[in-house]
């Protein structure tokens, strides 16, 4: 994934050709393996819920994020309006902004243009959030937009052929392997995230959220996900901000 | 007006960008604008990791408490055996995310067999 097709013009970008290349690779391992399962999970939802494979495939460039086009879908199912579909789904989504905030100030650099950023940020989903978090320490970081934009299109792009693929072939997994394959989304976050987490703060917060995400589902439906963030985060950062302090004093 | 109330071929497409492409960018560019105003290593950075992180957390307890399609035949005290086994090796493996991975699908396939 080289990009040394025309030596003398490609010059000053070559190591972004490579990093590309490197994040294109890092879509080719254990959690794009586990996002390509989840989304033939997604292709049979939105086939049993009569969408076409063009509107599927579309689907699937535009939103990207999993739960949102699973809520998207699930309004669809429902006959809901255009307002509710776009009230559901803005609703869902919230927890994107924060995952963005997040990760931005990792890949920009006094150089980084913004629409590179604001273009990048589509690629924005659990999975490739996830990833990037975990590769970016060995990546250099005029090199991480290049990264993560090889990371996002390879994710994006390989998935679209998989929802294709999974609407021609029309096959349906026995009902024991499709629950083996669901299975696999919530392992590999809750490994990974805890992996990932760069201070105390991050694995308060996801013991936090593992608890506050049920308690929230059954008490106020819908805003379940941004409270327990906000409840479940707040407090994590409070406990580590007292407990500095009294490392300090 | 729902997704299917009209015949137009471009109308569903249209629904998707509202509802779907509109409903989810709109949060992340909003994130890229806010970003753009936070340096790395500030204490405002730390707290937004720990309420993404704690967001993401919530999503991951939902999909094994309240599970979609076929994973929801197995009972949820099996579900949560499984993803407890499989972190626990997960751990003492030294944080090997395969080795989590596989122990609780095996847990897992156990239970759905047995």
């Amino acid at each position: 994934m080289e990009g040394r097709s025309e030596p003398g013009q490609l010059q000053p970008d070559d190591r972004s050709f490579h990093w590309f290349g490197q994040g294109a690779g890092a879509a080719f391992s254990v959690p794009g393996l586990i996002l390509v399962s989840a989304f033939v999970g997604f292709a049979g939802l939105a086939k049993d819920a009569g969408l076409t494979l063009l509107q599927t495939v579309f689907m699937t460039a535009v939103v990207w994020a999993l739960p949102a086009k699973v809520v998207l879908v699930s309004t669809i199912l429902s006959g809901g309006s255009l307002l509710t579909a776009a009230f559901a789904v803005t609703l869902s989504s919230v927890r994107l902004m924060p995952m963005v905030v997040a990760i931005m100030p990792e890949m920009r650099t006094a150089k980084t243009r913004q629409w590179v950023l604001y273009m990048l940020s589509h690629f924005v989903a659990v999975t490739s959030w996830v990833v990037a978090l975990e590769r970016f320490p060995e990546v250099p970081r005029p090199a991480r937009t290049a990264f993560y934009g090889g990371l996002g299109t390879t994710l994006l792009v390989f998935n679209m052929i998989v929802v294709a693929a999974v609407f021609l072939l029309a096959a349906r997994l026995p009902a024991p392997v499709s629950a083996l394959l669901i299975f696999l989304t919530p392992m590999y976050f809750l490994t990974s995230l805890w992996g990932s987490a760069r201070e105390m703060a991050g694995r308060l917060a996801m013991v936090f959220g593992l608890i506050l995400g049920p308690v929230f589902h059954l008490w106020v439906p819908g805003l379940d996900l941004m409270l327990a963030g906000l409840i479940g985060g707040g407090s994590a950062y409070a406990v580590h901000l007292f407990v500095r302090r009294r490392q300090k004093a | 007006m729902s997704f299917d109330s009209s015949t137009s071929v471009w109308w569903p497409f249209v629904f998707i960008l509202i509802a779907g492409w509109l409903a989810t960018d709109v949060w992340r560019f909003l994130g890229v604008y806010l970003g753009a105003r936070i340096s790395e290593g500030s204490e405002l950075l730390v707290l937004v990791r720990a309420i993404a992180t704690a967001l993401v957390a919530a999503v991951i307890a939902k999909l094994v408490l309240y599970p979609a399609g076929a994973l929801a035949s197995a009972s949820v005290t099996l579900r949560i055996a499984a993803a407890a086994f499989g972190f626990g090796v997960y751990l003492m493996s030294g944080k090997r995310v395969i080795a989590g991975i596989i122990v609780a699908e095996l847990v897992l396939l156990a239970g759905l067999i047995v």
